[in-house]
Order: structure tokens, then sequence, then C-alpha cells
């Protein structure tokens, strides 16, 4: 099959590869670009292990084609920490033990990253509401819904601060 | 005065971050960051990717497969079918229950979705192509999906490869699709109960096959060195150590030369105990073309072919007194296998322990008989998140307690009350052989009724009941479970004839660090973390300087693995020892070193101390460095050790589980109003963890009862293989739960602990259908089958005269 050259700024680098204009972008990430933190749970949308942000907004890369990505901003897992400090939404996956497995985390984590920035100030419903795009089979939620909302406190105290 | 020293103290035993502290988790750190390594993260040089053709019939005969347009895609290397196994005699291989299974379909299919063929290609695009492209011709042959109709005189044959064979692995088969025919308890002694009791009640209660779906699907990267005759093989397996042994034996690689490795998993819940034909499909596909073969399960392939759960159609029986004091309690159960008797149980339990089935009642007789069956559905039959079949034998004996006292018109919390085993008659022998080690239940029962106050629950009920104008309809649903977990003693369970021990092997550093490599593997539960709690308390070492490593057959000590929450109660108990052995050697060096006598020494949280002069001491950090240079006359250098443990009994954790729920009366949908758990798990060792896994385990549950199955057509097809029709509930439809518990330790346990994550699965099922039967129950509604979802529950009010 002919390739196509998409060219595309993952985490803040921009990377020009020849592709299939089949490729899905979450092979694309984890097979092109070697970042495997997006991950594959279902292949029909439902799951969202693999979401990550493009232009800023949540999509989930499994039903999603690398092509589709020419131009676009896309940020995954990896990029969420700056310069080895965490991000806020990671910080409060940790200290609220909103992770098991690990394998819904990185999905989770960029869902929840977008949501905080529509909804700085969500109440539990809105998170539960916001991340319904998200499964979990190790957690109940509970504690994730916990860990979203530790880091929308983080965020909006730091916000706080700066201003 | 002695205030600072307390405080010292208190301070020295946190810094350990040891056991009964919520520890944050040192997994997380990879898991947050996209570092994790799961299967499908591995790549190797050189690596191709394989897929499976697969049956669209059920059962249909296979007239010819044509590879020809598949081979001609560019980049595809290999198609092979059992054909190409069988010189290899592969194409067939021996189940974990005693029956085989196909790896590849020999000349006929026994289940939709089955493997046929495989294909094997440079990426899996072109694999996926490929596998469009292996022409199948098949001669449908008659479908049988009732397990009941399987075994009428004129039913179809289904394991044609088994014709003549009358005795199967557990006994006499009385007929073709007949697998075997297991009971246990007395049934003479029953019988008599049944025939002087006051009361009996009768129901079938159907457990729907539902698949315990975890979000990362199997898969494997196998690599056969050729020229060093070396196979590795990373494999989403909750049992390393067995899979090695079973490829050993497969394939006569000396088991030495193969190594099997766990990676980060994502989640197993008795998805990943099997050995799956994709496995060795695999490492056949990489022995034969001497390079890495990549094999990832899609979605549908998951749910379809690898490891359901449940599948019972019990019969359920209980003879009691007037005032209900429960006498007997009989079961026939029709256990539907599927095509092959695949089941993960220990070998000498077709039923695995369903005989725990007299739950936490004292009963005097019980008696129950399991029949397995062929049918035309995938092979499994696996612990979803439970200790082989408890689930299913505590959803029985908690139904049909509920049914009894709505006969009698006892509230549901007196006939539990009135039948519970005393705390007094610990330890416990039941009526079918189990030496139950401790409880506590009318403790724990008192303890969720005050919790929530149920009298004034029951009264809101009765108001609800009593108008007619309510838009609700309420439920109170109350359940006591018994699990027996940590399989097993190995006089009683082994598989494949290894004993079910599990192990530990630590190594303290020179300079005071250290490591244990397990025989378990972690799948969520936390492991990195909680293991090195135990040691960090045993050995005064602090938690963060204790790795823990396992799934790697080629540094672990052998072990039987991680399901039926065996890791504490096994592994845990076997790190206990593990330290206590170097804590023993630690000792004699600390009185080597202090010029004392051994028994002059008291131990203190990270040190010991000369009896009597809190100055004279010597830390496990100098302990250690002594071990590797001046190590006592007479004594071995080094500090490490290795531990065997092979459990003295099970253990036997319970829990009291309440649920609230209101059903709407013109849409069928149910909402949880409030649902409480609280667990005895012995010994607490992370109560953090602990309340993760109750969440996580109650939402499976909730899952299960509310929305899970996999319904067949009579042709066989599976109606909803994908996430869009196979439930797992979202943040939205997840109830809050609200968690409690008490403290009964196992007393043959070294540290006391029972195992905790598969509890809230056990209890929470039947607690939901409890709450959604007891909205009905002024109606004259006694039992109704999962799961309760909105359709299924509008139809009972219809059907009752509730519906608005």
């Amino acid at each position: 099959m002919s390739k196509k050259i998409v060219k595309v700024n993952v985490n803040g680098r921009v990377l020009e590869k020849a592709v299939e204009p089949r490729m899905l972008l979450v092979h694309f990430l984890r097979e092109e670009c070697n970042l495997t933190g997006a991950h594959i749970g279902c292949e029909t949308s439902h799951c969202g292990a693999c979401t990550v942000d493009i232009d800023g907004r949540s999509v989930k890369s499994c039903t999603h084609l690398a092509v589709q990505c020419e131009g676009a901003e896309v940020l995954t897992v990896e990029g969420l920490a700056k310069g080895g400090v965490l991000h806020a939404v990671q910080q409060g996956f940790y200290q609220e033990h909103g992770l098991q497995c690990g394998f819904c985390t990185p999905g989770m984590l960029m869902r929840a990253y977008r949501l905080l920035q529509e909804n700085p100030d969500p109440s539990e419903e809105e998170v539960r509401a916001g991340m319904s795009g998200n499964l979990c089979r190790c957690t109940g939620y509970q504690n994730i819904v916990k860990a979203v909302l530790h880091a929308a406190a983080t965020l909006r105290a730091a916000r706080a601060a700066a201003a | 005065m002695n205030a600072p020293k307390e405080a010292g103290l208190a301070e020295r035993a946190s810094a350990l971050q040891g056991m009964g502290e919520s520890r944050l988790r040192k997994e997380d750190a990879r898991f947050i960051q996209g570092r994790g390594n799961y299967v499908d993260d591995i790549r190797m040089p050189g690596m191709l990717h394989m897929d499976i053709v697969r049956s669209p019939l059920a059962h249909a005969r296979i007239k010819r497969i044509n590879k020809e347009q598949a081979l001609a895609i560019p980049g595809v290397h290999a198609v092979l079918t059992a054909e190409d196994l069988k010189p290899l005699k592969l194409h067939w291989m021996p189940t974990l229950a005693g029956d085989v299974q196909a790896v590849l379909a020999d000349e006929k299919v026994h289940f939709q979705m089955q493997e046929v063929a495989i294909v094997i290609a440079d990426d899996r695009y072109i694999a996926a192509d490929a596998v469009e492209a292996v022409e199948v011709e098949y001669e449908d042959l008659p479908v049988v999906i009732d397990p009941y109709a399987a075994l009428a005189p004129d039913a179809p044959v289904l394991r044609e490869d088994l014709a003549g064979k009358t005795e199967g692995a557990h006994g006499r088969r009385e007929h073709p699709n007949h697998i075997f025919t297991w009971e246990a308890g007395d049934a003479a002694a029953t019988e008599a109960a049944f025939a002087a009791a006051a009361v009996t009640v009768k129901a079938r209660i159907h457990y729907p096959r539902v698949h315990p779906c975890p979000l990362e699907t199997c898969g494997c990267v196998a690599s056969f060195d050729p020229v060093r005759g070396e196979l590795t093989t990373y494999l989403t397996s909750q049992a390393p150590h067995v899979v090695r042994t079973v490829v050993s034996l497969l394939s006569g690689i000396p088991e030495s030369k193969v190594r099997i490795v766990s990676p980060d998993i994502g989640g197993g819940f008795g998805n990943k105990v099997g050995i799956y034909p994709g496995y060795v499909c695999a490492i056949v596909a990489s022995i034969v073309l001497g390079r890495p073969v990549k094999w990832i399960e899609d979605r549908v392939e998951n749910i379809s072919t690898t490891a359901f759960a449940r599948d019972y159609h019990m019969d359920g029986e209980i003879a009691a007194t007037a005032d209900g004091r429960i006498l007997g309690l009989r079961t026939h159960v029709i256990a539907d296998h599927g095509a092959f008797d695949a089941c993960a149980d220990p070998t000498k339990f077709p039923a695995g322990l369903f005989h725990i089935c007299s739950g936490s009642y004292d009963i005097a007789a019980a008696y129950c008989q399991v029949k397995g069956v062929y049918t035309n559905k995938a092979p499994g039959g696996v612990a979803y998140r439970c200790s082989f079949r408890v689930t299913e034998a505590v959803y029985l004996v908690e139904r049909m307690v509920d049914i009894l006292a709505q006969k009698l018109g006892l509230d549901k919390a007196e006939i539990r009350r009135r039948n519970f085993i005393r705390k007094e008659q610990f330890p416990y022998t039941s009526p079918f052989g189990f030496e139950y080690d401790s409880g506590d239940y009318h403790t724990a029962l008192d303890k969720v009724l005050a919790a929530v106050d149920y009298p004034a629950l029951r009264a809101e009920q009765a108001a609800t009941r009593a108008n007619p104008a309510s838009p609700t309809l309420m439920g109170i649903g109350l359940v006591s479970f018994t699990e027996v977990v940590g399989a097993g003693p190995s006089k009683m369970c082994d598989i494949l004839g290894v004993g079910m021990f599990d192990s530990c092997e630590i190594r303290v550093h020179p300079t005071g660090s250290a490591i244990a490599r397990m025989g378990t593997i972690t799948q969520g539960q936390g492991h990195q973390t909680t293991y090195a709690q135990i040691i960090a308390t045993e050995l005064g070492i602090p938690s963060e300087v204790i790795q823990v490593e396992e799934g790697d057959t080629s540094t672990a000590p052998y072990g039987l693995g991680t399901y039926g929450s065996r890791s504490t109660p096994v592994a845990g108990a076997a790190i206990a020892l593990a330290a206590r052995k170097i804590h023993a050697k630690a000792r004699k060096i600390a009185a080597h070193l202090l010029e004392v006598g051994e028994n002059d020494l008291d131990w203190e949280i990270d040190r010991f101390k000369v009896k009597g002069d809190d100055s004279r001491f010597k830390t496990m950090q100098d302990i250690s460095w002594a071990a590797y240079h001046q190590a006592p006359p007479g004594l071995e250098p080094g500090l490490e050790a290795v531990h065997y443990y092979d459990p003295p009994n099970f253990t036997f954790p319970f829990g009291i589980y309440l649920c609230v729920v209101d059903i709407d009366r013109a849409t069928g949908e149910t909402k949880v109003r409030r649902f409480l758990a609280l667990d005895d798990c012995g010994t607490r060792i992370n109560p953090m963890i602990i309340e993760g896994q109750i969440h996580g385990g109650l939402t499976e549950g909730f899952a299960v009862a509310m929305g899970q199955q996999m319904p067949f057509d009579a042709q066989g097809n599976l109606l909803g293989n994908t996430l869009m029709d196979y439930f797992l509930p979202t943040a939205v439809e997840t109830p809050k739960w609200e968690t409690d518990h008490t403290v009964t330790p196992s007393p043959h346990h070294p540290l006391g602990a029972k195992g905790v994550a598969e509890s809230p699965h056990v209890g929470s099922i039947p607690t939901f259908t409890a709450a959604v039967v007891d909205a009905f129950a002024h109606l004259g509604v006694d039992n109704m089958t999962m799961p309760h979802n909105a359709y299924r529950v509008w139809q009972q009010l219809r059907d009752c005269g509730a519906a608005l």
C-alpha cells in the first residue's frame, strides 16, 4: 500500500513520517513514535485506554487515523510531566490510589487533563460524567474521582497563587 | 518519662512503612508516566505478527482450507492449520482439567470463533488482510447450546474425538456429551434431614455465562533462538511457572531452556490463568520461522474465546424447622463447560471449591452434585475474580436462604442470625469437610445493621409498599458470605501434579537494602508495595529499599501464581517465613557482634538490643554489612533465604454486605441508593490497597449482577462480544461504595492474613440480586435471574402488575 507523509507535533516535537493511510493513530504513536503509553483495550472507542489530546480535544486514538493528524498537535501521557515534575493529574492519581493495573491510566490521565481545562472546578457528578468515556476494571472509579478532584484543587491553588 | 522513647519507637516504626500502613504504591510511578511494560509494548528485532482465522459457525465440519491467496500477499510468511501442526503432535493440547483441546480445529469446529488457522506476517495490518484471504469451506452440523438438551439421548455427539471413551478424567461418562459427575457431602444424611423437616424450599438458580474482560486482552511475544535452543516468551499469565512447565512438556524443550515472563499485566480476574491456543500457536510459529512472533487478541476474540466464567444451572433445596433453623442443604448442578473442559481448577476438583455452598451457616447435613456437560460454546470456566466456583456457591446458598425466609415470613437478617456458625464454634468443620479457620459473623452482622439503621430502612420500605402512588419499589439486600481461598494445601490441591504451594526468595544486600523474588504475579493488586511492607515489619528494613520482583521464571522461585485470592494467604506466608529465617540468622550475627548470647537479645523494630541496655544494639543495617565480611565462625556469609510455603489449610475470609435499591416502576431502572460492604480478611497489610480492591470487586460484582451476560442464539452465535454490547460500567452507572471491616485473624497463617480482593465480587453479586428481588417480595416474587438490567426488571414489573 502506498504511503503518505504525515507531519505532526507529538509532545512538542515535530515528526515527519511516511505511513499507510489506513494506519491508526494509536499504532502510529506506539509503533512509529515508540510512545507506548496509549493502550488498546477495545478497538471500538468504548474503553478510552487510547485517549490522547489532539489540538485541545480528547480523542480516542484507536479510531482515528494517523493521517488525520497532519499539522496537528498531539499530547500523550509521556508529555504530561514537565522537567521531571509530575502534572497535577499524575500526582492526584498517585496520592488517591486512582490506579491498580495501570492499563487504563494513561487514557484516564489524558481525559482528566482535558476535563480540568474544560471545567476547572467540577463537582463529583461532573467528574463522573466527564470521565465516562474511559473504562476501568480495577478501581471502581471511586478513587479516580477523588484523584481528579485532588488534581482540580491543586491546579486551582496554583492558578490562585500565580494571579 | 517514657514519652520521648515511645515517640522515637513510633517514628522508627513509621519510617519502615511496614504492615498496617496505607503506603502509597511503588508501582504507580511507571504507570502514570506511560512507562508500564505490557506485553503489546514489547518489540523484538525481526518480530513478526500472528493473527487467527476463526470459525463463523458453532458446529461444522471443515471441508477444505485454501491458503493460496493469503500466501500470495506480500509480507505474509506462513499460514498454518491443524494439518501443519500434526507432525509436531501440537494440533491438540491437554487442558488443566484433564481433557484435550484443539489448538487449531482438527477436521471440525466446536464453537463459534474457534481457532482454525494462523497467519504470520510482517505487521498486524498485513496479518489481518491475510486472515480475510484464507478460504475455509464448512459443512454445517447441528448445534447444541442448551446443556440440558446436550444430555438428551438423541443429542448430536459434539466430541467425536472422545468416541467410545466412557472413562473421563473425573470418572465415568454416561453420555457422549457428559464430562463428569462430581459430588460431595452426605447424600443419605441429607435425605434424612429433608424427610424429617417441617419446611422445605426448592428453586432453580441460574448463574449466567459471563466473561472477566480485563481491560488488557491476552497475548504473547514468543521468541525461539534456534542457535541456543532457548525459548523466551513474554505472556499475559497469572501463573507463568505453570506455563513454563506446560510449554516444556508440550514442546520437548528442557524446562531449563524455557523462560516465561509475565510483564506488567493489565488486569487478570481469571482471564489470564489458562493456556490458550493463541499462545501455543505463537510459540510454534516462532520455532518454525526462527523469529520472534507477537500475538495480541482483539476484544471480540477475548470475549468470544478466552475464558468465560460461571454458566451454572443450580437446583437448590433447603430443609428447615418451622422457625427457620436450617437442617439440610442439597443442590444438583448442570455445569455448561463448552466444547472442551478447560476449567482452571485444582486437579482433584472439577467443580472447584463449589462445596463451600453451605456458606456461613451451621447446617448439619448437606450434599451437592455437579454434572459437567459439553455444548457448542467456547471453553473456559475460570474463576472470575473468585476462588474456583466460590461465587456460584455463595450465590446459591444466599438465594436459597432468602427464599426460605420469604416462605416463613422471617426477616432476612433474623434468619441469618439464627443459622450463623457461632464464634465459639471455630475452628468449624462444615458438612462438606472444610475446616473454617476463624470467624465472628454475628458481630459483623450487628455492625452493618446498626450502621444503616436497618429497622428504619424496613419501616421506610413498608411505607413505600403501602403507597400505591409510589413511583419506585424499594428493595433491601442483605448477604453474608464465607469464602474459601488461598489454594491450597498440596495434600488436596495440585495443578497437573504440582502442589499449590508458593514461594519467596529474599536477599539482603551488604548495605541493608533487599530484593524479594516471588512465585506470584501482580495484575494490579500492588504486590510490589504490600510484599515489601511485610518484609519491612519482619526485618526492620525500610520498604522503600526493598525491591519486589515477580513473573520472570528465570529469576523467580517456582510458584503457582496469582488467582483465587492466594497471593497473601500463600505467598504472603512464604515471605514472612523466609524473612524469619533471615531474622534468625541476623540474631546470631548480632549476638556475635555484641558478644552476648542470642537469648540476651531483644528485637525492637529494626534492631537487636542487649536486654536491659538500650545503648548496646545492632541495627539490621549493621548486621547486613557484617553478614558479608565478619560472619560468626561456623556461619555461612551472606543474608538470604528461600521459603516454599505449603499451607496447612485454606483461609476463610467473610463479610456482610447490605444494599438498598430503588426501582423505577415506569422504566425498570434500578438505582443503587446505598451499598455497605463489611469485610473481614484477617490481618490487614495495607488498608488503602484493601479498600481499593474492595471498590474494584464491588464494581465487577455490580457489572455481573446488573448487566453482564453472554447470550447465544440457537445457531451458537454469541450475541454481544464487543464493549458495545458487553456491559462494563462507567463512572456514571457505578454506585458509591461504603466500606467497613472487622479483624478476625487466621490462626494458622503466619501473619493472620486471609486474602481480600475477591470477597467483594463474591459477596456483592448475591447482594444486588437480593435487593432487586426484595423490592418485589411483597408481590410474591422470591427469585429473579441475572442480569437485572432495566428491560428484564421492567418485565418483572409488568408481570406483577406493578409497572407504571
